[in-house]
């Protein structure tokens, strides 16, 4: 191989004139952190109503929300984000759109919004599957005690669904971060759009991207622990997924 | 609220978008789907098996791929495949390798990771009383695999694996970022061309979702017809 290694290329000033090459990365890994965390919230929050109501003894919800998720599924992110930043701002009144084209940092509101639905089609998949892997009587002894309906919802069904469904959440969780990177395409500067810049400026192909490379296993790693701890903490004994706690003398 | 749009602009780019660009997007599903389950199945062949010399390797091959967003690994193939093709080839130069190689080796390669743990779920759905069969028959390991456990186990995963495919179909619009032309790339060549954004990315969104819900609809028809009754 005739290619030119240069570790030393992190420490050297990036085209920015204020930051080196490591440091840019960094900010891109916040950037990716902060895209990722945000639609997190929107991808749990809808995916969980969304999950709620195909369960519902209702038609019209459970139509509803099969609509809502093949809808998010069946098309790429890469063409959803393409939608939420070119086609919805001219597609809306036009002042609004206007608006939302001259809002600061627009790829990254635009980014979280795209992958927060995009991902709560599939939160909305894994709640409602662990929703129904709930013995029926847990509904029924929740109405017959004289619950309403949204009642069973939040206090009998959804703590139990959420303690079963931690496991597959948390590889949900795991792609939000990954599936961040898409909205390089739409200019957010985050980790691999960092790297990529930094392969253009400092012709360092191999470098920048081994670089990204370990910072995502990084990321991976420690948020995976973090939910293993979480996971058992949560784990509802009685079920095989729980292990019981080593006993003391 | 239609009246400003230009819809006979998608009438007039349909042969390029289909004849250039979906051929490209299905031909590249197809063979990455192909290599991909015959690395994938090879890979779970390695993790499954009792020395760590082949367990290893696999284990950190496909725990790398899947911790990774595929877009930073097109990236990293498209810069390497040329260097991976001088090594080979023993050549002076970098290998000029051609666009449609280089997503081909990128998929393939990405996709077998999804594809081992996809066959490792299957080979393990098999039970041990089949291989244990299959030995005090006299078979050998290769007679085993190829005649006992994988056919069943293709059997049992065959809706998974097209559940994957789908994905894959829709993974290859994301060859945007190395500036291919597959279809999503045909569509935003038009739209930058003739400044059609809206009207070309509605009707590429259309088209994925389309093919998607038919083939999800599918696998869901098929999944119910193959299933075994035990």
């Amino acid at each position: 191989m005739n290619y030119h290694w240069n570790w030393a290329i992190f420490w050297e000033l990036s085209p920015d004139g204020i930051h080196s090459y490591f440091q840019t990365l960094l900010l891109g890994t916040g950037w990716t952190l902060a895209t990722a965390a945000c639609a997190w919230i929107i991808a749990l929050t809808l995916g969980s109503l969304v999950g709620a109501l195909r369960t519902m003894p209702f038609a019209a919800a459970v139509r509803f929300g099969n609509v809502y998720v093949e809808l998010f599924r069946d098309v790429p992110l890469l063409v959803q984000m393409f939608l939420w930043y070119f086609v919805v701002p001219e597609i809306v009144p036009h002042a609004f759109g206007t608006w939302l084209k001259q809002l600061p940092n627009a790829s990254f509101y635009t980014a979280v919004v795209a992958l927060g639905l995009y991902m709560s089609a599939r939160v909305a998949e894994q709640v409602r599957a662990g929703i129904l892997s709930l013995p029926r009587g847990q509904r029924q002894a929740a109405l017959a005690l004289g619950l309403t309906l949204p009642q069973t919802y939040v206090y009998v069904l959804m703590p139990m669904t959420y303690r079963i469904i931690m496991p597959p959440l948390t590889s949900e969780l795991l792609n939000t971060i990954k599936n961040s990177a898409v909205a390089l395409t739409i200019g957010l500067m985050e980790l691999t759009a960092r790297a990529r810049a930094m392969q253009e400026f400092s012709f360092q192909v191999f470098e920048a991207f081994t670089a990204a490379t370990i910072i995502y296993i990084v990321i991976n790693i420690v948020v995976t622990f973090a939910m293993r701890v979480v996971e058992r903490r949560v784990a509802v004994p009685g079920y095989l997924g729980f292990k019981a706690p080593a006993a003391g003398h | 609220m239609f009246a400003n749009y230009d819809f006979d602009v998608i009438w007039r780019s349909l042969p390029y978008l289909f004849y250039q660009g979906m051929t490209f997007t299905l031909l590249l599903t197809a063979l990455a789907t192909f290599g991909g389950i015959v690395i994938g199945t090879l890979l779970a062949l390695m993790r499954l098996s009792s020395t760590a010399v082949l367990t290893l390797p696999a284990a950190a091959y496909v725990n790398l791929m899947r911790s990774v967003p595929f877009v930073l690994m097109i990236f990293w193939f498209y810069f390497l495949v040329p260097y991976i093709g001088q090594w080979i080839t023993r050549s002076a130069q970098p290998l000029q390798v051609g666009a449609f190689a280089s997503c081909l080796v990128t998929f393939t390669l990405f996709e077998a990771a999804f594809f081992c743990e996809i066959m490792r779920a299957g080979i393990q759905s098999i039970p041990r009383g089949q291989m244990a069969a299959a030995q005090a028959l006299g078979m050998t390991y290769p007679t085993t695999m190829g005649y006992i456990v994988l056919p069943q186990a293709f059997r049992n995963m065959v809706p998974v694996l097209l559940t994957q495919t789908i994905i894959l179909f829709q993974d290859t619009s994301l060859v945007y970022v190395i500036s291919v032309t597959d279809f999503l790339g045909a569509a935003s060549k038009v739209a930058e061309r003739d400044g059609r954004l809206v009207e070309m990315y509605t009707f590429a969104a259309v088209v994925y979702f389309v093919i998607s819900l038919a083939a999800s609809r599918t696998v869901a028809h098929l999944q119910r017809r193959i299933a075994i009754i035990r």
